[in-house]
């Protein structure tokens, strides 16, 4: 059986206000759906109660259409549906330029997409969208992408629309990202298959070349005579080959391309090394000299690859590159002659005439033509106090409008805005990528000198004293020197680490962030968001207490406003259900609220606000921006304060970080709090307030031609262009796997305090790669030792060398595991929900 | 003698067969998320029928 779209168009979904409603009178009931606590008259069918009458839409789609094994597979496995989805449209995505950009491919009769679901986090939703074809005849295949988060999904445009489809995912629960940025994503091949393929491959030559090898070292000419002898050598030439060719290309091409750049690196004489070693593994076996080095050649390799693929595992679900576009919606409400309609913001021009709801994101800059804008830029701006706006005032984009509906003209294409001028920066138009200065080229330039010129004398000396080894010690040393053990020490240790950070929150971009988190000794850092949080922790009352009944109907109220005070208000009091009935509501843009509950009438706003209400305010009184007066019947009770309180441990941080860090603290906000960090930084540390994104940009960079390098720490785009400058740029998330500007790492929030060790535990792992470095070269000494005196035979070469691979191996990964040991860097609490890998 | 020049030679066959299979496994994009199956197997369906697809599927990805 199966249901039209139309039938839960979420435009049909009213508010739970206005909806009609089953009364069941259960206390503490909750949600059998998305398992929020229900209020008082909760929604119910089926024996089941429902928070809102969306969770019980989808129960009773899901159960009509057969899929009522959602509910077994987990306990209230959905989200939450409400009645916000109500004026979500997406006719926009059936624009044919959008979906050439948007689908995977189309052709008449079917097409896919794949989709970014955030909401995904458990059994149930895997199954749940992979049996959509149940909900649609045109849903083909669905097959779900766990870590990543995605969907692709198979369907026939013939019978359901693109926007169709999205709206069926909304109205299930599963709203699909969709974002600016999404449109220009590199739809490029993962490296990943072809270096798995290059691995098994070598594996596979590696093995049987190991087999063919051993009956030689074990003496099999004494009873067989030299046939097998060549065939064996024959086989084993012709099986290094693939090896060689295809799963050693990479070296290959690096080293031509690093002589081409006449820059020295270490796969130079891993080249040479492979080079030396099949030409006299050829002359061997061809000449019937012996049985070549053919299995120390193909071991290399696959231990070479082996090492490569440990340290790239990268955490592709996590976005490290995301500009303003990730921020940005994918569409726009415009208002037409005849009305409104829903623009791709790619097709928006200047001049447009654009309708904003509560809680969307001006994509341009504009100005205010229609209604009392309240525009919270604190992601743009770090300031965190809303702005109120009349009509007539310049808008800029990036900010996000809290209050009711407002209409806004256009005066900037999306590309020119105030926001997006900061990526014209040139800073983010260099790629700063992998520098070619890291730890493993230093030493590897050395190495490879060293190596050239021992070979070099070894040949020379010989040369003079018996010609005939003269070119067998000279392949000799290039044989032995070849850095396998070199090589993998760096990626070990690095991979190794990046591991014990991914379990700590910690995600590093790429493994080399790691050696410039070592040799940071200057750390900048943002004030709201980053140092600060918004917890209940920072809201307190001062008035007549309230007692429990008095904060359920302050709840009630807050609860339908989305305004950041609001919000903040629902935060601090929330302590399960609210059983108050709100039976009027009125929100004064920038002002406050008006509602009343249980026959109570309630009103929240600032205090200026109130006395217009004729609300009386006792002297003594003082009206600040953060505060919200509350006024029951018209009599004041009192008022919140709302502070943005430091997160846990963080004053104990700064501390810490400053025995050893030169510390600076910028902010967009104003200078009132300056005291206060002032007593937490110390006199050394520089506090600024009132910063733009480029006057951070610009801090940062001058830090940096002083010669110090710079950990910058930040949270939202304002701190964008500095993170990108800086030579490491941390961004702090309330979430991992949601928006976050471009950076070198990103750390959970709540890991913060984790800071101070993340950066030891860093220096430590430098440290254990030099040793490392130390350790292969002792075995390349002993093995240059013997080959200069022309004496190396294969099995001495068999033997060296996987034993200096193997016991690098065990000390880069033990000890960098014994470091994270000692530093206390400890894995973080795991999630409700699996966000992380 | 002859043998085990055969045996042999049977061997690297079999071998060759397996890396095959390998090659075939990762272009078939098995190796790319193996984060998904694990779960996929716990939401396992004895009672449903089978996937079915309601209009016909082709592969047209490469």
């Amino acid at each position: 059986m199966t249901v039209r779209i139309n039938q839960l168009d979420p435009v049909g979904v009213r508010t739970d206000l206005e909806a009609r409603r089953d009364i069941l009178p259960v206390a503490d009931a909750r949600c059998f759906h998305c398992g929020q606590p229900c209020a008082r008259e909760a929604f119910a069918a089926h024996d089941h109660s429902f928070c809102c009458l969306g969770c019980q839409t989808v129960h009773a789609l899901l159960t009509e259409n057969g899929l009522a094994q959602y509910y077994q597979l987990g306990e209230t496995p959905g989200k939450t549906i409400g009645g916000r989805a109500g004026h979500k449209r997406w006719g926009y995505l059936d624009d044919a330029a959008l979906q050439a950009k948007l689908l995977d491919f189309a052709n008449e009769r079917q097409a896919r997409i794949t989709l970014h679901l955030p909401q995904i986090h458990c059994v149930a939703c895997v199954w749940l969208l992979e049996n959509l074809f149940r909900l649609h005849p045109g849903i083909g295949r669905s097959t779900v992408d766990f870590g990543r988060r995605e969907a692709a999904i198979t369907f026939a445009p013939a019978e359901i629309k693109l926007s169709e489809l999205v709206a069926l995912l909304t109205s299930i629960g599963y709203e699909p990202a969709l974002s600016f940025g999404e449109l220009d994503r590199p739809q490029a091949a993962s490296p990943l298959k072809r270096q798995q393929l290059q691995l098994g491959i070598a594996g596979f030559c590696f093995g049987n070349i190991m087999l063919l090898a051993i009956p030689g070292y074990l003496g099999l000419d004494s009873f067989s005579g030299p046939m097998f002898r060549t065939v064996f050598g024959w086989l084993s030439l012709a099986m290094a080959l693939p090896s060689l060719g295809y799963s050693a290309a990479d070296y290959w091409r690096t080293a031509w391309l690093s002589l081409g750049q006449r820059v020295v690196t270490l796969d130079i004489p891993i080249a040479l090394g492979l080079a030396a070693i099949y030409g006299q593994s050829v002359y061997d076996i061809l000449w019937r000299h012996g049985e070549g080095y053919l299995d120390s050649l193909t071991g290399l390799i696959f231990f070479l690859l082996c090492g490569r693929l440990f340290q790239q595992k990268t955490h592709q679900r996590l976005a490290f590159d995301r500009d303003y576009k990730g921020f940005f919606p994918l569409s726009v409400v415009r208002r037409t002659t005849d009305g409104e309609e829903t623009v791709a913001i790619s097709r928006l021009e200047v001049g447009d005439r654009l309708i904003l709801r509560g809680g969307e994101l001006l994509p341009a800059d504009a100005t205010l033509v229609a209604g009392t804008a309240c525009l919270d830029y604190s992601f743009v701006t770090g300031e965190s106090e809303p702005v109120t706006c009349e009509p007539g005032t310049h808008l800029y984009a990036g900010g996000r409008q809290t209050g009711g509906l407002v209409e806004v003209v256009t005066v900037k294409p999306v590309s020119q805005s105030y926001l997006t001028s900061l990526w014209s920066n040139e800073i983010f138009r260099k790629d700063s990528g992998a520098s070619l200065d890291t730890i493993t080229n230093r030493y590897s330039r050395r190495f490879t000198w060293v190596v050239l010129s021992v070979a070099l004398a070894a040949g020379a000396i010989w040369l003079v004293v018996n010609p005939a080894i003269a070119v067998k010690a000279f392949v000799s040393v290039l044989i032995v020197a070849c850095p396998c053990a070199l090589a993998l020490a760096a990626p070990l240790t690095l991979g190794t680490a990046q591991r014990v950070f991914g379990r700590a929150h910690i995600f590093l971009k790429h493994a080399l962030v790691l050696e410039r988190l070592a040799e940071v000794d200057t750390i900048v850092l943002d004030k709201t968001g980053t140092l600060t949080g918004h917890d209940a922790r920072g809201v307190s009352f001062t008035g007549v207490p309230l007692d429990a009944a008095d904060k359920e109907l302050v709840l009630a109220i807050a609860r339908h406003s989305v305004h950041p005070h609001s919000r903040r208000l629902v935060q601090a009091l929330a302590t399960g259900a609210t059983t108050s009935m709100v039976t009027a509501f009125c929100e004064t843009h920038g002002c406050g609220l008006t509602g009343v509950a249980d026959g109570r009438q309630v009103r929240l706003g600032s205090l200026a606000w109130l006395a217009r209400c004729d609300v009386k305010i006792p002297t003594g009184v003082v009206p600040t921006a953060n505060s919200v007066g509350v006024a029951f019947d018209g009599c004041f009770r009192g008022s919140f304060q709302l502070t943005s309180p430091l997160r846990p441990e963080v004053e104990a941080l700064v501390r810490h970080l400053g025995d050893r860090y030169q510390l600076a603290l910028l902010s967009g906000d104003n200078a009132r709090e300056e005291a206060r960090f002032r007593t937490l930084f110390g006199e050394r540390a520089t506090l600024r307030f009132n910063q733009s994104p480029l006057d951070k940009l610009g801090f940062v960079r001058d830090l940096q031609q002083a010669g110090r390098k710079v950990m910058m720490v930040g949270d939202g785009l304002n701190d964008a262009g500095a993170l990108k400058q800086s030579d490491v740029g941390v961004a702090v998330v309330e979430q991992v796997g949601a928006f976050s500007p471009a950076s070198d790492v990103i750390l959970d929030a709540a890991q913060l305090p984790q800071l101070a060790r993340m950066l030891e535990f860093s220096r430590l792992a430098v440290r254990i790669i030099r040793a490392g470095f130390i350790l292969s070269g002792l075995y390349n000494l002993v093995g240059i030792g013997i080959a200069a005196t022309g004496l190396l035979s294969p099995i001495v070469c068999a033997v060296l060398m996987p034993l200096s691979s193997v016991s690098v191996v065990l000390f880069a990964c033990g000890a960098t595991r014994w470091a994270a040991h000692r530093t206390g860097l400890t894995a973080a609490v795991p999630n409700p929900e699996p966000a992380t890998p | 003698m002859n043998i085990i020049l055969f045996l042999m030679l049977a061997s690297l066959v079999v071998a060759a067969l397996f890396l095959g299979g390998f090659i075939w496994a990762v272009r078939a994009g098995q190796f790319e998320d193996t984060g998904t199956p694990p779960l996929r197997i716990l939401a396992e369906d004895d009672s449903a029928p089978a996937t079915k697809t309601p209009f016909p599927v082709t592969n047209q990805e490469n």
